[in-house]
C-alpha cells in the first residue's frame, strides 16, 4: 500500500488532504470496490434462485449453471407437498409468530420508553440500568430450563412457545426512549397533563404520533429477527405439526439423499417475505441499524 | 436525528396553561394515582415478561445443572452435585468442541471485523445513491440464516460443488479427487467462516459508518499538517476516533462467535443428528449443548455446559475488550 500514503504532487492532490472522508468525492476505484461488494453480498441469493428454477441436471452440471431454469413451479410443488414438512402451514405460523411479536414489542416497548423517558418516579434510573444490563446476558444460557418451563406449562410444541418469551424485549424499550427522549418536548407532555389528560391518553395521542419513525425501524427489526430465528423454534417446535418456516427449511434439507433443487426452492420462498421487506423499508432498516451504533 | 421536531398537532394548544378548576375530590385522587402509579405499570410488562422467560430460566439452569435431569428417565432425579461439572472436565467430546468453536470464531472474526471497516470507509465517501449501496450490503443481514447456510451447504458440496470449480480455476484442486469440505477441521472451519462472514460483514459495516461519520471534521484539518494519505487516514485518525463502537463489535461478535449454532447445525448433511460432521470437526459448544440436550436427552449435563459456555463467554468478551482497548492506543 505504499503507493497510496506517498503523496503525490500536485494541487488536486493536496486540497484533498486534510478533507474528511464524507466531504471526499468517491472516485471510480471507490464504485468499483463497492459492486464488488454488492455483487459477493447478492451473489448466494441470486445462485439460490438459479438452483432454485434448475432441474437435477443443470445443478449437477460442471461448470455450474448460473443462468436461472424454468423449473421453479415444480420445484416448488415439491416443496409445498412433501410429507412431514409442513411447509404451507410453516409459511403461515411464520407469519403469524413474528406479526404477534413485532405488535406486542412495539406497544410494550413504546409503553416502557416513554415511561423511562418522560415521567418521573421513584426508582427510574435504576430500572432501567436493570434493563441494559440485560442486553448482556447471552440467550444460551437459560435454553435448557426455558424448555422445561415451557413443558410445564404445557407449551412446548405450539406456537405460544416460540410467541411469549419474544413479546417485549430490552433492546426495544431502550431505543424507544432514547427516541422519545429526543423527540417529544417536555412541554408538551406538561401541558397535555395540565388540561387534566391521564398519562395513558398522553401516551396515545402525543407520544404515538411522534415517535411513528421509531415504531417504522423497531418493528422493520423485530420482523427480520423474529422470522430468522432458528435454534429456540428447533428445540420447541421440532418433530410437531406447527413447525416455524425456519424448521421446515431444516428437516427440508434432512434425510439421507437431500434434493438440492428442493431445499432451495424452499429456502428461496422462506426469503422473499424480507427481501419485499428490505425493498420496501430498507432505509428505515439501514438507520435503525446506524442509529443503534451510536446510541450503544 | 433530524425528524425531530414535527410536532405532534394532537393536542390544543390555544387554551393557554391553566391550573386545574379544583375537581371534586374523587377526581383528584385519582389524578395522583394516575401519576403516581401509572409509569409503574408502563413499564410492568418489561419486568414481569423478563422474569418469567428470561431470568427464571437463568436461575433455574443454575438448578438444573447440579441434578440428574434426563428426558427418556424422568423418574430418575435428584441432586448430582457437581458431577455434571465433573463429567465437563473429562468429556473429549466438550474439549473438541471448546476448540472447534474458538477456530471458527477466529476464523470468521477478524476478517469479518477487517473487511467491514475497510467496507465502512468506502461508504463514508460522498456517494451517488447513498441509501442504495447500504440497503446493498444488508441484503446477507435479512436472509435468513437457513436459507443463506443451505445455500452455502451447497456451494461447498463435495460433488459438482462451486467452490470447488473456482479452485480447480486457478488450479488449487483436481475436478476428478475434489476436495471434501465436511471431511476435515480446517476445510470444514473455513465454509462455516465464510458463512458467518458474508451475513455480518455488512452489519458491522454500518455500524462503523454510523460512528464514522460522527466523527468531527476538523480533526481531519488537523491532520493535515503531517500529511497522511487516506490509508494512513483511516488507521491513524478514523480508527482510533471510533474505538468504542470498534469496542462494541468485538464484544457482540465474540458473543455471537462463540454461540455459534445455526451455521454448523445446517452444514451437516443430515441436521437433525447435530453432530457437526462424521468425527465432529465441527462441532461447536452450542450445537453439543442441543445435541446433548435433545438427542442424548440429558438436560441436566447440557444446563451445566450452558454455564460453562456462558462464563468462558464471559471471560473471552472481557479479554477481547480490554485487547482491542489496547490496540487502538488507548493507554489511558
Amino acid at each position: 500500500m505504499t503507493t497510496v500514503t506517498a503523496p503525490p504532487p500536485g494541487k488536486r492532490r493536496r486540497r484533498e488532504i486534510g478533507r474528511a472522508p464524507q466531504d471526499t468525492r468517491g472516485n471510480w476505484s471507490t464504485y468499483l470496490a463497492l459492486t464488488a461488494v454488492l455483487a459477493l453480498s447478492a451473489f448466494p441469493l441470486y445462485w439460490m434462485f438459479v438452483i432454485a428454477t434448475s432441474t437435477d441436471e443443470a445443478v449437477s452440471q460442471t461448470p455450474p449453471s448460473v443462468v436461472p431454469g424454468n423449473q421453479l413451479l415444480t420445484n416448488l410443488r415439491e416443496v409445498f407437498t412433501m410429507q412431514d414438512v409442513y411447509f404451507t402451514a410453516s409459511l403461515i405460523n411464520s407469519f403469524i409468530v413474528a406479526s404477534v411479536v413485532t405488535v406486542s414489542t412495539l406497544f410494550f416497548c413504546s409503553l416502557a420508553g416513554f415511561a423511562f423517558a418522560k415521567l418521573r418516579f421513584k426508582g427510574r434510573d435504576p430500572l432501567m440500568f436493570v434493563v441494559i444490563l440485560t442486553l448482556t446476558v447471552p440467550n444460551q444460557l437459560g435454553v435448557v430450563a426455558l424448555y422445561i418451563l415451557m413443558g410445564k406449562l404445557g407449551w412446548n410444541g405450539t406456537l405460544l412457545a416460540v410467541i411469549a418469551p419474544f413479546l417485549v424485549s430490552a433492546f426495544g424499550v431502550f431505543y424507544m426512549r432514547q427516541f422519545i427522549l429526543n423527540s417529544v418536548p417536555d412541554e408538551l407532555v406538561e401541558s397535555a397533563r395540565m388540561d387534566g389528560a391521564l398519562t395513558l391518553r398522553i401516551y396515545w395521542s402525543i407520544v404515538v404520533p411522534a415517535i411513528r419513525p421509531a415504531l417504522a425501524v423497531l418493528g422493520l427489526l423485530t420482523f427480520v429477527a423474529t422470522w430468522n430465528e432458528f435454534q429456540w423454534p428447533l428445540i420447541t417446535l421440532n418433530g410437531t405439526e406447527f413447525p416455524t418456516s425456519m424448521v421446515a427449511l431444516s428437516d427440508l434439507a434432512s434425510g439421507n439423499y437431500v434434493i438440492y433443487r428442493r431445499v432451495l426452492a424452499g429456502a428461496f420462498m422462506a426469503t422473499i417475505p424480507l427481501l419485499v421487506l428490505l425493498v420496501l423499508g430498507g432505509r428505515q432498516i439501514v438507520r435503525g441499524i446506524m442509529e443503534g451504533a451510536v446510541k450503544s | 436525528m433530524s425528524l425531530t421536531h414535527k410536532a405532534p398537532p394532537v393536542v390544543p394548544q390555544d387554551s393557554e396553561p391553566h391550573p386545574p378548576a379544583t375537581p371534586p375530590k374523587h377526581k383528584l385522587w385519582f389524578y395522583r394515582f394516575d401519576t403516581k402509579r401509572t409509569p409503574y405499570v408502563f413499564i410492568s410488562p418489561f419486568f414481569i415478561l423478563f422474569a418469567i422467560f428470561g431470568l427464571f430460566p437463568i436461575v433455574f439452569n443454575g438448578i438444573v445443572a447440579l441434578r440428574t435431569w434426563r428426558l427418556d428417565d424422568p423418574d430418575r432425579n435428584g441432586w448430582a452435585g457437581f458431577d455434571n461439572f465433573e463429567r465437563l472436565l473429562h468429556d473429549e467430546d466438550f474439549w473438541n468442541a471448546l476448540g472447534n468453536t474458538f477456530g471458527i470464531f477466529i476464523l470468521s472474526t477478524v476478517p469479518q471485523l477487517l473487511i467491514a471497516l475497510m467496507v465502512a470507509n468506502l461508504l463514508n465517501r460522498k456517494l451517488r445513491g447513498t441509501t442504495w449501496w447500504r440497503v446493498g450490503v444488508l441484503l446477507p443481514y435479512v436472509t435468513p440464516i437457513a436459507a443463506s447456510t443451505l445455500v452455502f451447504a451447497v456451494f461447498f458440496s463435495r460433488d459438482n460443488g462451486m467452490a470447488n470449480w473456482l479452485l480447480s480455476l486457478v488450479g488449487f484442486t483436481d475436478l476428478g479427487d475434489p476436495l471434501d469440505w465436511r471431511a476435515y477441521k480446517w476445510s470444514s472451519w473455513i465454509a462455516i467462516a465464510t458463512m458467518v462472514n458474508w451475513k455480518w460483514i455488512g452489519y458491522n459495516a454500518l455500524l462503523y459508518l454510523s460512528a464514522m461519520q460522527a466523527i468531527p471534521k476538523d480533526v481531519y484539518e488537523a491532520a493535515a499538517v503531517d500529511g497522511a494519505g487516506p490509508w494512513r487516514q483511516l488507521w491513524r485518525i478514523t480508527v482510533p476516533m471510533i474505538r468504542p463502537v470498534v469496542i462494541f463489535t468485538v464484544v457482540l461478535s465474540t458473543i455471537g462467535g462463540l454461540q455459534l449454532f445455526n451455521e454448523p447445525m445446517l452444514f451437516e448433511a443430515n441436521p437433525a443428528a447435530a453432530t457437526g460432521g462424521s468425527n465432529g470437526q465441527w462441532q461447536t459448544i452450542a450445537q453439543l449443548i442441543y445435541k446433548v440436550g435433545w438427542k442424548d436427552l440429558n438436560l441436566g449435563y447440557a444446563a451445566a455446559m450452558s454455564w460453562a459456555l456462558f462464563l468462558i463467554i464471559l471471560i473471552v468478551a472481557a479479554l477481547n475488550a480490554f485487547i482491542t482497548n489496547r490496540l487502538g492506543g488507548g493507554r489511558r
